[in-house]
């Protein structure tokens, strides 16, 4: 290696996973990324985006100095400016004052429920954990929330309401582990296309079936490619995980499978539940879900019988207006057969982003400090008043709003001032027209970001932060690792570490505030923000950049001489016994009718993520360079749509034109669209619908009409790219 | 607790849990056995012979990599007989292959000081370089066949499946199915067959083109 060849390790910034990733760089410049077939977390796997995603980093529309919209914006009528041209480059002292001036008027004009702020679960632990603190501690707000919300929420308040803690419990390479007492012998995975989503655990789920024999059990409406390897496929109708799982549940109680003991010992609230489930007799399941009730009881056999079973779950659970629900009815079945509290198994949400889990752990929501602690508290508060040095009573301890809510509270009276940070609700929000409102009705918009992406086009402020390649860190993955992210190159232009644009901020703020204290802004080092953070909440207590220097450490890490915790629940559940709830069945919000006859679910794509301000600047988008619309061969007959034919796509919301992809992966009366493309936002037709609990959207299921469209209506008529994976 | 089995290689007792390969005895102990086609993270195949060793009372040398240690064996990692084989493999593999990127057979050349001229006239692997997606290149000029890209494609990682042998004998090529391009086959770009490939044969495309002097289109903002 020359002089200037350099290798740096750090870890993904895609998905949850958290692989391991050696950058090789020539100067400054990476040319190729391997990973270390000896490290647990992913043994020298990668997927497509963690191999070659990482080239948006120098993409020519990375934002290199702060901007400030040239003409200026105002509540109701405000407009996108992508280009370059319509924002004023301005110094980091100008930016920074005016968004504290503004800030600030605000606040002291309206009060904190004026103010919101999105953090990011693809920025650091240590990012993260000071942005909440900044609102909370400096402008006495809870509106503080970020795509969390979007994602897992139904799944974390499932899991708070019945254990008492809300991660994967298990670690994923239980999977494949070569001890057979401590790997799973079946898995049931539903609502996550595990293949293209958390492809590396899908590896792993894959050589289990291959090597092990594993029996899989998919749950999905889709047929996944993981269903090549299942023993059994529930195709079930979206939304309808409550009468399915609850099937199940009644299946193990009536043919005695339940295990007495634990229920006994681990659980509350059974004989209420068992009484609950007399409802879903076979036909009313078979009926409201399609699934038939021999594939119930092979299911409930399957998995009650299993030494150890394990649950995957992913958005097919939770986004939707009862995900709660859904997910209680996942839980119900690990506590019926006790397949929880052991190594593998687990009750197992599989979170989406590099750092959901720690963006979650470092309190970026607005019902709670870091930790999880509660902020409607009073011991929590005072807590973190006297880490914060804020005088007694200070912190604000009402519940704040949430992701979706903060938008639909976007107009006078209500939010007037967001603050986002690597969010762009423009793609990911639902509905999207509806979206496009209330982000014209801010006073004052800020994006902190690499791009002007869709929604920072609307700002005021652009601030431009680094990369995951140009900062140190930590991301905390799915199975609770918290991991060293390391610096490779050095920050684009002008942009600096989001932790150091928040500090500055902060400080400038305190300063027109006039708060007599401060509430500690000055770390040399993103390791003295983890110590902040490791002195005041427990999980975090024992993590320290040295001690984690090689391989990651799994929360909870009590102390300094804690190695992790790979397995939860081993001898009881954070609120003591786990908590059965009976569970009625609601549909999802809009069924299909003769106007809107397909349901539409949303998801992704292996090769893109998310919103895709990254994938869409970057190689990844040459393989993968439109939407498509995944539909049936039936219905694509039916509608006399040929492959690669354009299609509108409507629902009562919106509509978009896109390309049909013939597919078996889609099921009869079901179609699919990926959420990445901005010429063709699926989140334009999907319906803002939340679960009354956790306040998610709705994204798996709305009503849809297709009909043929012609070739000009498609954004890019020209670009079509064969592709022969499944 | 697995049975053990004792053997001998070069002279010395090894232990070993029953199962394990010629290869992981000898490394048991630190003896060197030289490998190329082995990879710590596929399958061991013994397809380039490089592993090879005599065990006594064995009328062929055996790829000691797959080959099951058994009790009693007596082993010989560095006879005549297998310098020479090792030797000989070396020379056929650098007589037709560019083996310019390989720094690990590089080294293995010199200390079995291969005679790099010892088949002139070989005929040459002159294969088109493959350049049919945005992710990595294929110039099969440099395989070896070590059949590790397939592996991993396969059920070593990726189950995926869209690399296999093409041809036999010395027209033996890694193609995809009716070398259909990258993108078309069942390929999901995981590039985990550049992550093992021995010889540069499978390159990232950036890596390629920062050779040529060339970088892509997109420069570092500032740069």
């Amino acid at each position: 290696m020359s002089a200037e060849e350099n290798c740096v390790a750090t870890i993904c910034p895609y998905c949850g996973i958290g692989c391991n990733l050696e950058l090789h760089l020539k100067g400054d410049y990476i040319y190729k990324v391997t990973s270390p077939f000896d490290n647990p977390v992913n043994h020298g796997n990668l997927c497509v985006k963690g191999r070659f995603g990482y080239d948006f980093v120098y993409h020519k529309h990375r934002v290199t100095t702060p901007l400030v919209r040239r003409t200026p914006q105002s509540a109701g009528a405000r407009t996108q400016a992508f280009d370059l041209s319509e924002w004023q480059p301005v110094s980091w002292d100008e930016a920074l004052d005016l968004v504290a001036d503004r800030l600030v008027e605000i606040y002291r004009r309206d009060g904190p429920e004026a103010l919101a702020v999105y953090v990011c679960a693809k920025a650091t632990n240590e990012d993260n954990y000071l942005l909440q603190k900044l609102y909370r501690s400096l402008f006495r707000t809870n509106n503080v929330d970020h795509c969390t919300r979007l994602c897992h929420a139904g799944s974390v308040i499932a899991l708070q309401q019945a254990i008492g803690s809300s991660a994967m419990s298990n670690t994923a390479a239980e999977l494949i582990h070569p001890d057979p007492r401590r790997r799973p012998d079946v898995l049931i995975v539903t609502g996550s296309n595990t293949a293209e989503n958390h492809p590396i655990i899908a590896q792993m789920m894959k050589a289990a079936v291959e090597k092990y024999a594993a029996s899989l059990i998919v749950v999905d409406p889709r047929r996944l490619e993981l269903v090549d390897y299942a023993k059994l496929w529930l195709p079930l109708k979206p939304g309808s995980n409550v009468p399915v799982f609850s099937a199940i549940a009644k299946v193990i109680i009536e043919e005695g499978l339940a295990n007495r003991a634990f229920i006994e010992q681990r659980t509350e609230g059974f004989d209420e539940f068992a009484q609950s489930l007399e409802k879903f007799t076979p036909e009313y399941v078979e009926r409201v879900s399609g699934v038939k009730h021999d594939l119930i009881q092979q299911a409930a056999r399957l998995y009650a019988s299993a030494e150890r079973g394990a649950i995957y779950w992913g958005m097919g659970i939770s986004q939707l207006s009862h995900g709660v629900a859904s997910a209680l009815a996942l839980i119900h079945l690990a506590f019926l057969t006790g397949h929880i509290g052991r190594e593998g198994t687990g009750l197992n949400p599989l979170r989406g982003q590099n750092n959901v889990q720690g963006s979650s752990d470092m309190g970026g929501m607005p019902f709670h400090y870091p930790g999880y602690q509660r902020v409607d508290n009073p011991e929590n508060a005072a807590r973190w008043e006297q880490a914060w040095h804020i005088e007694a009573g200070g912190l604000n301890r009402q519940l704040g709003l949430t992701t979706t809510e903060i938008l639909s509270h976007a107009h006078p009276g209500g939010v007037r001032a967001l603050y986002m940070m690597g969010e762009n609700p423009m793609m990911s929000e639902p509905n999207l027209n509806l979206t496009r409102q209330h982000m014209q009705q801010l006073e004052f918009l800020v994006a902190q970001d690499l791009f002007i992406n869709e929604s920072g086009a609307f700002a005021d402020v652009i601030l431009p932060a680094v990369s995951f390649a140009e900062k140190d860190g930590t991301f905390t993955n799915t199975e609770r690792r918290v991991q060293r992210v390391r610096q490779a190159i050095v920050p684009r232009g002008q942009a600096r570490p989001d932790w150091q644009i928040i500090c500055d901020l902060a400080l400038r703020i305190e300063a027109r505030l006039g708060r007599p204290t401060s509430a500690g802004w000055n770390y040399a080092h993103p390791s003295e923000i983890l110590a902040e953070v490791a002195r005041n909440v427990p999980d975090y207590a024992g993590i320290t950049y040295q001690r984690i220097e090689k391989l990651g450490l799994q929360t909870p890490v009590h102390d300094s001489n804690h190695p992790g915790t790979p397995f939860l629940f081993a001898d009881s559940f954070p609120r003591g016994r786990g908590k059965f709830y009976p569970l009625d069945f609601v549909t999802a919000v809009e069924q299909p009718d003769y106007e809107y006859p397909f349901i539409l679910t949303t998801g992704r794509v292996l090769e893109h993520w998310h919103g895709g301000s990254m994938t869409r600047r970057s190689q990844l988008d040459n393989l993968y360079p439109e939407a498509l619309l995944q539909i049936h061969p039936l219905d694509a007959e039916m509608l006399g749509i040929a492959d690669g034919a354009p299609v509108c796509v409507a629902s009562r919301r919106g509509e978009i034109t896109l390309r049909a992809q013939i597919t078996e992966k889609s099921t009869v009366g079901l179609v699919f669209i990926p959420f990445h493309f901005a010429e063709a936002a699926a989140n334009l037709i999907t319906i803002d619908a939340l679960d009354p609990q956790a306040r998610i959207p709705e994204f798996k299921a709305c009503a849809v009409q297709l009909c043929p469209a012609r070739d000009e209506d498609l954004a890019r008529p020209d670009k079509r790219l064969e592709r022969g994976r499944y | 607790m697995n049975d053990e089995i004792t053997l001998t290689i070069d002279g010395q007792a090894v232990s070993v849990p029953a199962g394990a390969t010629i290869l992981q005895a000898a490394r048991s102990v630190n003896i060197p056995i030289p490998t190329i086609c082995f990879h710590e993270a596929t399958s061991p195949l013994g397809v380039c012979r490089a592993c090879v060793v005599e065990v006594q009372g064995w009328r062929t040398l055996v790829a000691s990599c797959v080959t099951p240690a058994a009790a009693g064996m007596v082993v010989n990692t560095h006879s005549e007989r297998v310098t020479r084989s090792r030797r000989t493999i070396l020379e056929m593999l650098a007589s037709t292959v560019d083996l310019s990127e390989a720094p690990e057979i590089q080294l293995l050349l010199q200390e079995y000081a291969a005679d790099l001229q010892r088949f002139p006239g070989a005929e040459r692997r002159a294969i088109p370089l493959l350049d049919d997606n945005p992710m990595y290149i294929r110039d099969y000029t440099r395989c070896i066949l070590c059949w590790r890209c397939v592996q991993v494609c396969a059920n070593d990682a990726q189950y995926v499946f869209a690399l296999n042998f093409s041809g036999r004998g010395f027209d033996t090529s890694i193609a995809t199915f009716y070398d259909r391009p990258m993108p078309a086959t069942t390929c999901v770009f995981c590039g985990q067959c550049v992550g093992v490939c021995p010889t540069g044969a499978l390159k990232t495309k950036r890596e390629w083109l920062l050779e040529k002097g060339l970088l892509p289109e997109e420069k570092p903002a500032g740069a």
